[in-house]
C-alpha cells in the first residue's frame, strides 16, 4: 500500500466512523443533529492535549471517546426538551459554542490549533490499517444495534415518541443512549484523526464539517448502515478523482443533498430497495 | 373484589378551565368500568392522568396499592397499566405484526442495556401472531398500518395494548369513528378482556354499546364525578339525564 493509498484509507475510515456515529443518533433514533463536528473536535482536542503530555495512544483514544460521549450525554439532555427543528437549531448552536470556546483558549492553541502532535509510533500504512479496523468494528457494532432490540426500539422512538411510551419504552433513556454512543464514536474518530494529521485547526470542526457528515448519512439513506458506508467512500473519493470536484466540493454536496431529498429521500439504500424485486 | 386502581381528588386545568376538579373513584379488579359523560366532561383527561400522560396539579393515582402519581407513563406500563389512544397511533414505519411484537417484547426493551444485549424476536413474533389471530388481524400481519381501515387500526391499538400483559387497560374511545357493525365487533372484543384477567376502564360516547358491555359506570360532568354505580341505576338518575340532555 502506497503512502497515498494509506492516506485515503485513513480519511475514509475516519469519515466512516463519523457518518455511522451520526447515523446512530439521526438515522436510528430520529434525533436531528447539526453539530456533530463539535464532538469530533472534542475528541481531537482531548487526544491531542493528552498526546502532547506524553499519554499513550490507547489512553488518548479512550479519553477522546469518553470526553465526547460525556458532553454528548449533556447535549442529549436537550433532546428530552426540544424536538425536530428546535433540536436541529440547538445542536447547531453547540457546534458554534465549541468553536467559539476553543478559538479563545490559548492553552488549546487558539486560532492556530494544536501542532507538533506526536506520531502514533506506527508507520502510515499500519496506522491506516488500525483506522480501518476501527471503522469495520463500528460497522459491525452498527449492524448489531440494528439487529438487536435496541435498533427496534430506536425505530419506534424515531417513529412516534408518545406511542413508544405507551408500549413501556423509556424514551429519554434511549435518546440519551443514542447521543452517548454516537458522540463517543465521533470523539474516537477525532482521536484517530490527530495521529494521522499531527496538527488540528479549529476550522476542521466547523459547521461545514457537520453538514458534510450529515450529507454522507442522508445520501447513504438515513438509518442504513451499508448506505452510509457506500456514501462515505463515494463522497470521500470524489474530490480525489476530480480536481473540479475538489474545488466545488460544497456546491456538489449541497446539490446532491437537494437532489436526494427531492428524488430519493431514502438515499442510496432507498434506491437499492426500489430496484429489488418484491 | 379488591381495588386494583384508585384515583383520589385529581385536579388539572387548561387555560383556567378545570378539566378534572377533584375526581375520585376506584376500579375493582376484574371489572369492566365505563367512564362516561357529555363532551368536555374530562373523561379523556382523567384517563390520561391515570396513564401518566398528564400530571395532576393535585391529587393521587394509586395502582395495585402503590402511589404512581409521580411515575412517568412508561413506568406505569411496566407495572401493568396499559393505554390505548383515542386517535390511533400505530408505528407507521412498522408492519402490523411488528407493532404488536414491540409491545410483546416489553421485557427486552426495559432498558437500553437489555435491548442491546438481546436480538432474538421469535418468541415475541409467535406471541404477536397469536394475539393478531385472536383479534382478527392475522391476515393483515405483514401489511403497513397505513393500508388498514380505521376499524382495523383500532383493533391493532388494542392488540398492542394486550401484548403488554396489562392488569388494567385504559381504552380511550375505541369505538369512535367506527360503523355500527364495527363498533359492535369491537365492543364484543373488549368485553372478553376481563375474562382473560384484564381489568378495563373504557371511555366511550357510544352509550348503546357502553350499556351493553359495562359492569359499572362512573359519570363525569364538568370535571367532577356526578354519579357511579350499576348502569341501569345510574342511567335512570335525573341529574345524569340532565347532564346528557340539558333537560330536567
Amino acid at each position: 500500500m502506497s503512502a497515498y493509498v494509506a492516506s485515503l484509507v485513513s480519511v475514509i475510515g475516519i469519515n466512516m466512523i463519523l457518518a455511522l456515529s451520526l447515523n446512530i443518533i439521526t438515522g436510528f433514533c430520529g434525533q436531528v443533529s447539526l453539530g456533530h463536528a463539535a464532538f469530533y473536535g472534542l475528541g481531537a482536542y482531548t487526544a491531542a492535549y493528552l498526546a502532547k503530555l506524553g499519554v499513550a495512544l490507547p489512553l488518548t483514544l479512550l479519553a477522546a471517546a469518553v470526553m465526547a460521549g460525556a458532553i454528548g450525554l449533556v447535549v442529549g439532555l436537550t433532546s428530552l426538551r426540544v424536538r425536530h427543528d428546535f433540536l436541529a437549531v440547538t445542536t447547531m448552536g453547540i457546534g458554534f459554542v465549541f468553536l467559539g470556546f476553543v478559538r479563545k483558549q490559548k492553552w488549546l492553541g487558539g486560532e492556530l490549533g494544536i501542532s507538533g502532535i506526536p506520531g502514533s509510533g506506527l508507520d502510515p500504512v499500519t496506522y491506516a490499517l488500525v483506522i480501518a479496523v476501527f471503522a469495520v468494528a463500528v460497522i459491525v457494532f452498527s449492524l448489531w444495534i440494528k439487529k438487536s432490540w435496541m435498533g427496534f426500539t430506536f425505530d419506534a422512538v424515531a417513529d412516534d415518541e408518545e406511542a413508544a411510551r405507551t408500549v413501556g419504552v423509556n424514551v429519554s433513556a434511549y435518546k440519551l443512549t443514542a447521543f452517548g454512543i454516537g458522540t463517543a464514536l465521533a470523539g474516537l474518530a477525532g482521536g484517530l484523526y490527530i495521529y494521522f494529521a499531527r496538527i488540528i485547526l479549529p476550522d476542521t470542526f466547523d459547521f461545514v464539517q457537520s453538514i458534510a457528515i450529515l450529507t454522507m448519512v442522508v445520501i447513504g439513506g438515513t438509518g442504513s448502515v451499508w448506505g452510509g458506508v457506500a456514501a462515505t467512500i463515494a463522497l470521500t473519493l470524489l474530490p480525489e478523482v476530480s480536481r473540479a470536484a475538489a474545488d466545488y466540493r460544497l456546491l456538489i454536496f449541497g446539490t446532491m443533498l437537494i437532489l436526494v431529498m427531492r428524488f430519493s429521500p431514502g438515499g442510496l439504500a432507498g434506491l437499492v430497495r426500489r430496484q429489488r424485486p418484491a | 373484589m379488591s381495588v386494583l386502581a384508585r384515583i383520589d381528588d385529581l385536579h388539572i386545568g387548561f387555560g383556567g378551565v378545570a378539566a378534572a376538579d377533584g375526581v375520585s373513584f376506584a376500579v375493582e379488579r376484574g371489572e369492566f368500568l365505563a367512564l362516561i359523560g357529555p363532551n368536555g366532561a374530562g373523561k379523556t383527561t382523567v384517563l390520561r392522568l391515570m396513564a401518566g400522560l398528564l400530571r395532576p396539579a393535585r391529587g393521587h393515582v394509586f395502582f395495585d396499592d402503590r402511589d404512581v402519581t409521580s411515575l412517568p407513563a412508561h413506568a406505569r406500563v411496566r407495572l401493568g397499566l396499559g393505554f390505548t389512544h383515542q386517535i390511533v397511533r400505530p408505528f407507521y414505519g412498522f408492519s402490523t405484526i411488528e407493532n404488536v411484537m414491540l409491545a410483546a417484547g416489553h421485557r427486552q426493551t426495559e432498558s437500553p442495556w437489555r435491548a442491546i444485549t438481546s436480538s432474538s424476536r421469535q418468541a415475541e413474533r409467535d406471541k404477536a401472531q397469536a394475539i393478531l389471530e385472536r383479534i382478527g388481524l392475522a391476515a393483515q400481519a405483514a401489511q403497513s398500518p397505513r393500508t388498514l381501515p380505521l376499524g382495523q387500526r383500532k383493533r391493532l391499538e388494542v392488540a398492542r395494548a394486550i401484548a403488554l400483559d396489562p392488569q388494567l387497560l385504559l381504552l380511550d374511545e375505541p369505538l369512535a369513528g367506527l360503523s355500527s357493525a364495527e363498533a359492535t365487533t369491537m365492543a364484543d372484543l373488549v368485553r372478553t378482556l376481563p375474562g382473560r384477567g384484564i381489568t378495563v376502564v373504557l371511555v366511550e360516547h357510544n352509550l348503546g354499546e357502553v350499556l351493553r358491555v359495562a359492569d359499572r359506570l362512573v359519570v363525569l360532568d364538568a370535571g367532577r364525578v356526578l354519579a357511579e354505580g350499576l348502569p341501569q341505576e345510574v342511567m335512570t338518575r335525573a341529574d345524569v339525564r340532565q347532564a346528557y340532555t340539558g333537560v330536567v
